[in-house]
């Protein structure tokens, strides 16, 4: 008995932790959150750092050398590779058939993915928020208004019309011209007008969870509250109903992420997404398909780049979803 | 629900038809006409004037994309365009001899074979991974079934494919590397007739690609079906009918099982949009001569009259495909009311 009070005593005695609090200790917890979260971490910093971690640059060529295998990898090379293959140490996980440095143009092509994932997020958030809060906020006629226009480019076959666009951007690139847009974008690789082609449409599934959240908030007493000393629509919905809502949509944003990057890796698999000689696995897994039979190492490294990428955001989006809303987890 | 699908068919109009003008007035306003150069030579100006002319590129581009739309002779012009309206894609700018509903017509058969086959694969694994899942919640088998969900859903299948191919065809050598057993005369439209259906070739060709593009689909079905029969389990109903003495597999299969599909049924639309942009990839890399195949190279052959035509296919196939699962949801569950 006196060893159960103290328990309960020392409970209660200890700090309240914050909901916020609570959910990071949930998060930390989940081991395979946390080691995708390391994971996730780890790549950020290596797509940031490519230029002082690679070894080469992701377009350097070596002619002599071109799908070089090293020493080691022989043994799982297909059988009587050292026969035909171009053997050198050079590359450590080998050259394609240009005779670019796998290992460090999968570096480089994180960056693309990751930035890629980062921008295509952040739009749709911010966007899908701020449409879908003022819709639900202000409602009546312009509430219902703001909804059709989302149920209409609902309808649309989303993948469809980025691959249109990337089609007709990809098309002004190649004419060129003076504006300053083309400069960006060629700077960025081909990776500005991917990241408008998908910020005009992606933002269409946050703005309705955006709205139901507001709907589910609007009535609430501490709105009316708010309401009541005086504080402007803008305040209220920033200030009050923001920080309520913004947990479901950070987590529904995350589970999004895995997509956004198939989408960049498929976009660029078709040659739509970035320009060579960028590097992005999409594009390094399509060029290494046709010597797939030789040379499967130029496969084999971007693939696995791609899906422990996609599996580690699985992975952490799923942790956060269970930490945030513990109800959810079954 | 006549009315509802009525309806439904009416909203179809703005949105198809904003995808045609769209796709039209998108493709046409890329610089460059289709006939500036063959191969590496550019073509006498007159040679272009007289090309521009027979497609009626000279137009201006309202009455083009009339033209396009409902065909030259409602329009009272000479033409042999007859118009989307009545099923005319256009001509294919690469392949002049072909129009783009001859490219429709010999593709589409197989990649429809390739998606339908693809769907009945997720639906075998999908279902059945997703009852034992659920029955056997947190046990090992619950655990790997989940796992493996969120490891086959993450990898995509530009990535499946491939390693697909270096097991089983190149390291073991068990199946063919690439192409698709079947050809025309299709059955239906696009069955393969019987005795290619019994072959062993058919079936070892389309193993691969099939697992490429299904096993993503097979993963989230599963972990939907997983979800839902969870939570039809603890519903009053599943009590009263285990209190009433039934067996167990007869609560399962008869009571839970039924209820817990319907949210099954909701992911099917956005399930095939996915496969559709999946056979992109998986026909592209598997040397499937498939309408997806095509796609992907008209974009690099820069054919603007395939593109717009099968983006608009795919259009029409995924909105259809979308009221279909709205139907099937209503039929499903008597509680759903469209009105």
């Amino acid at each position: 008995m006196a060893v159960a009070d103290i328990g309960v005593s020392e409970t209660l005695v200890r700090k309240p932790r914050s909901l916020f609090e609570e959910a990071w200790i949930r998060l930390l917890r989940n081991r395979v959150a946390v080691i995708s979260g390391v994971f996730i971490i780890v790549l950020t910093l290596v797509a940031i750092f490519a230029d002082f971690l690679a070894p080469f640059d992701y377009a350097e060529q070596d002619l002599l050398l071109t799908n070089a295998v090293p020493e080691w990898m022989l043994r799982f090379m297909p059988a009587g590779a050292e026969r035909y293959a171009t053997i050198s140490d050079k590359f450590p996980l080998g050259a394609d058939h240009l005779g670019r440095d796998v290992l460090s143009r999968a570096m480089y092509g994180a960056r693309v993915s990751l930035s890629f994932a980062v921008v295509a997020s952040v739009v749709s958030l911010v966007v899908g928020t701020i449409y879908g809060m003022i819709s639900g906020f202000v409602g009546g006629r312009v509430d219902n208004l703001m909804m059709r226009v989302v149920d209409f480019l609902y309808a649309f076959p989303f993948l469809i019309v980025v691959i249109l666009m990337q089609t007709y951007f990809k098309a002004l690139e190649r004419r060129g011209g003076t504006s300053f847009i083309f400069d960006i974008n060629d700077r960025m690789g081909g990776l500005f007008f991917l990241f408008i082609a998908i910020g005009l449409i992606d933002w269409i599934g946050m703005a309705r969870i955006a709205r139901g959240q507001v709907l589910q908030y609007k009535r609430m007493e501490f709105v009316e509250a708010a309401r009541a000393v005086g504080a402007s629509s803008t305040r209220i919905m920033g200030k009050h109903l923001f920080p309520n809502i913004l947990g479901p949509l950070v987590v529904a944003e995350s589970l999004n992420i895995p997509g956004y990057i198939f989408t960049e890796a498929f976009l660029s698999f078709i040659g739509l997404g970035v320009n060579a000689p960028t590097p992005s696995w999409g594009i390094m897994i399509s060029e290494a398909v046709p010597g797939l039979r030789s040379y499967p190492n130029q496969v084999l490294v971007p693939a696995i780049a791609l899906s422990l990428t996609t599996l580690a955001f699985n992975f952490l989006g799923d942790g956060l979803r269970d930490a945030l809303d513990p109800r959810l987890k079954q | 629900m006549g009315q509802y699908v009525i309806r439904r068919f009416l909203g179809f109009i703005p949105v198809l038809f904003t995808i045609a003008l769209f796709t039209f007035v998108l493709m046409r306003a890329i610089p460059g006409g289709p006939f500036d150069s063959i191969g590496d030579k550019s073509l006498p100006p007159a040679v272009t004037a007289n090309l521009e002319a027979k497609y009626h590129l000279d137009w201006p581009m309202w009455k083009q994309f009339l033209s396009y739309l409902v065909g030259d002779d409602i329009l009272g012009e000479e033409g042999s365009s007859r118009g989307v309206i009545r099923g005319d894609l256009g001509p294919s700018l690469r392949y002049r001899s072909q129009s783009v509903n001859d490219i429709v017509a010999t593709t589409f058969p197989t990649s429809a074979q390739l998606g339908l086959l693809s769907v009945i694969l997720a639906l075998l694994i999908g279902i059945p991974a997703g009852i034992i899942a659920a029955l056997k919640q947190n046990t090992w088998l619950d655990y790997t079934a989940t796992f493996g969900a969120v490891f086959f859903l993450s990898i995509p299948n530009l990535v499946l494919a491939p390693i697909l191919i270096w097991i089983f065809a190149l390291t073991f050598g068990w199946l063919p590397v690439a192409g698709w057993g079947a050809k025309p005369p299709f059955v239906l439209f696009f069955f393969p007739q019987l005795s290619v259906l019994l072959s062993w070739d058919y079936w070892a060709r389309a193993i691969m690609p099939v697992f490429a593009l299904g096993t993503a689909a097979a993963a989230s079905i599963m972990r939907l079906t997983r979800a839902s029969l969870l939570q039809v389990i603890r519903e009053d109903y599943i009590r009263t009918a285990r209190a009433k003495g039934l067996r167990e597999r007869a609560v399962v299969v008869v009571h839970a099982l039924k209820n817990s599909l319907i949210p099954v049924v909701t992911i099917l639309g956005p399930l095939f949009a996915a496969l559709v942009t999946g056979t992109f990839v998986v026909e592209q890399i598997f040397g499937i001569n498939g309408m997806g195949k095509h796609f992907v190279q008209s974009v690099g052959n820069r054919d603007y009259g395939v593109i717009t035509g099968v983006t608009l296919l795919f259009g029409v196939i995924l909105v259809f495909a979308n009221l279909l699962v709205d139907i099937t949801y209503a039929l499903l569950d008597p509680r759903i009311r469209f009105d």
